[in-house]
């Protein structure tokens, strides 16, 4: 069996269970024969591959181009210092100095540079993995330590993400950049929460950055039983489907713990996975309305 | 005055649950919310703003398009491929780096600073408050972290206040780097999977590479003793305090919706280990009003 799809899995609030969701859906599509591809965005922290065991086939650096001021050429005119937006590059008087940390990689001080005293080098801001796991095809990024931007290297990632079949994009928590990076060009987002308040004011936050971005989405409410109505009340008055409930259950929190598939765990829910899967599907956007 | 974040590397470990709970029993503080992409500490502290302010982040490049010659040049010089086929700026793709507003011979594209958000002082039940929000789909996350501090310290310098509470946001990238540079003490919450630790070691590298003492706690230990074991071990041979454990408890979820926090809650076993916690990070940073 095979369709052409790309689901994302999001949520505003950390911790309420992308993951689970993730390598559950994956694992239990693959048990039904589709051709799956898991990709985990959540370059900060990426945990699908624990649940997955993937062995890891090949790995190689994620760079973004930084500045090299040539100093036999700089004659500290402040030019690029002038261009640059992000303060990654200054001239004092002096010769330019940079803050690679700082760069967003455009390119601009190059440019501007009237004595072509730049030119452009490459630092690793994280590495890319790929392996394979029961079927899945898995590739994740991994951002290196006290490195701040992860956009560009979520964007490197989705880029080795090509060929046919589902793909299931593991998202980063949150409402800004990674979050978007991670999200952008998938036909459906699943937006999991728990129903709790602060689950539910992330929520809110989640399907307002979906809704800009004007993707399709449903959401799915893990850890079901816990809190309060209020999230079913809130998807009902906005009209949002609720496409899976997990109840909550000390077993799936035990078995996660350990770092195992809750379709493993409970076998009764790989129904359940396959049916938040189908419910995605169908609501998805179709290929050919998506100008991109 | 002293400075304490708090963090986790996996989200939903109990950040803002604890966060609340310390509000609760620290004497002398500011509080300042800085997971300003998903901030969840109103819910619990109900502020009276008394101070509104915008926030404004990076640049966002507009093509005057009765302007535009459409030569291109500002496509192919553009590296973030925000600019279509007709010459449409994708905002959420621009970063706001000028090239083709400082390329375009026409002067045909115009930089436009984005309002990235709003940051609010406020009065709680429990002190003063610095918190914000970030709008929907923005960037700049980091430098919005920094304001929010900048003004809680501020406030803390001020009143005399002797300690500065940070909630923190999740995974290890801008905004937890720029909560976290320069604090007395970062407390990193985690649980007892297998996630949990994966994460909590990244942020723990995170602590080391930027020089920070951090102290470690484990919520719903319970979960999973012997991995509760394991990440005591760990943090044993790492050198790292671990401030306690906090059984798994329905009571938070339960103080959640009521709007308040576990200590003002209940007086059942969370929130006793919740002070033993607290009690712990006050000798840590060698606090003179501990409650």
């Amino acid at each position: 069996m095979n369709e052409d799809l790309i689901v994302a899995v999001a949520s505003g609030k950390g911790g309420t269970g992308k993951t689970t969701v993730a390598v559950n859906m994956a694992a239990a599509l693959s048990r039904a024969q589709f051709s799956v591809r898991l990709v985990d965005c959540d370059v900060e922290e990426p945990n699908a591959h624990i649940f997955l065991k993937t062995v890891m086939t090949s790995r190689e650096s994620a760079v973004v181009p930084v500045p090299v001021v040539d100093e036999e050429k700089c004659d500290g005119c402040g030019k690029c210092g002038d261009v640059c937006r992000f303060s990654a590059i200054i001239a004092l008087g002096t010769k330019a100095i940079t803050f690679p940390a700082l760069c967003h990689g455009c390119g601009g001080c190059v440019m501007a540079c009237p004595k072509k005293a730049i030119t452009e080098s490459s630092r690793e801001i994280g590495a890319i993995e790929k392996g394979v796991s029961q079927g899945i095809e898995f590739i994740q990024g991994y951002l290196k330590i006290g490195e701040a931007m992860s956009p560009p290297l979520i964007r490197a990632v989705k880029k080795q993400a090509v060929g046919d079949g589902v793909t299931i994009i593991d998202a980063p928590p949150g409402t800004s950049c990674p979050v978007i990076q991670a999200i952008r060009g998938s036909d459906y987002v699943i937006l999991v929460t728990e129903p709790t308040p602060f689950g539910l004011h992330d929520l809110d936050l989640a399907v307002e950055t979906v809704r800009q971005i004007g993707i399709p989405f449903g959401v799915v409410v893990n850890r079901a039983g816990i809190g309060d109505a209020r999230t079913h009340d809130y998807c009902a008055v906005q009209d949002i489907p609720i496409i899976g409930e997990i109840r909550d259950d000390r077993r799936i929190a035990e078995a996660y713990s350990r770092g195992e598939l809750v379709i493993d765990a409970l076998p009764q829910l790989g129904k359940e996975f396959l049916g938040i899967f189908g419910r995605a599907a169908s609501g998805a956007r179709k290929r050919e309305d998506d100008p991109q | 005055m002293k400075e304490l974040v708090v963090i986790s590397g996996k989200g939903g470990t109990g950040k803002t649950s604890i966060v609340a709970a310390f509000a609760a029993l620290a004497a002398s503080k500011v509080l300042a919310d800085c997971d300003v992409d998903a901030a969840d500490l109103h819910l619990v502290l109900d502020p009276n703003i008394r101070q509104r302010e915008v926030f404004t982040g990076g640049s966002v490049a507009r093509i005057k398009i009765e302007e535009c010659e459409r030569c291109d040049i500002c496509r192919n010089l553009c590296r973030f491929d925000a600019i279509d086929d007709n010459f449409r700026i994708d905002e959420i793709a621009c970063e706001g780096c000028g090239v083709c507003h400082d390329a375009c011979q026409y002067g045909a594209i115009e930089l436009a600073t984005k309002t990235a958000g709003e940051w609010y002082i406020s009065e709680t039940r429990h002190g003063m408050m610095v918190h914000a929000k970030l709008g929907i789909a923005e960037e700049n996350s980091g430098k919005l972290v920094s304001l929010v501090r900048t003004q809680a310290r501020k406030i803390a310098a001020e009143n005399r206040l002797e300690l500065v509470i940070i909630d923190g946001s999740p995974g290890i990238g801008c905004p937890v780097i720029a909560s976290m540079t320069g604090v007395d003490l970062a407390l990193a919450v985690t649980e007892p999977t297998l996630s949990g630790i994966h994460d909590l070691e990244r942020v723990a590298g995170l602590a080391k590479h930027f020089g920070n003492r951090l102290a470690v706690c484990v919520n719903k230990w319970d979960i999973n003793p012997e991995m509760t074991g394991r990440i005591e071990n760990w943090c044993r041979r790492e050198g790292l305090a671990v401030a306690g454990k906090i059984a798994f408890d329905p009571i938070v979820t339960r103080a959640q919706i009521a709007g308040v926090s576990v200590i003002e809650y209940s007086s059942g076993s969370a929130a006793l280990e919740i002070k033993k916690v607290w009690r712990r990070i006050a000798r840590e940073m060698e606090l003179e009003n501990i409650a």
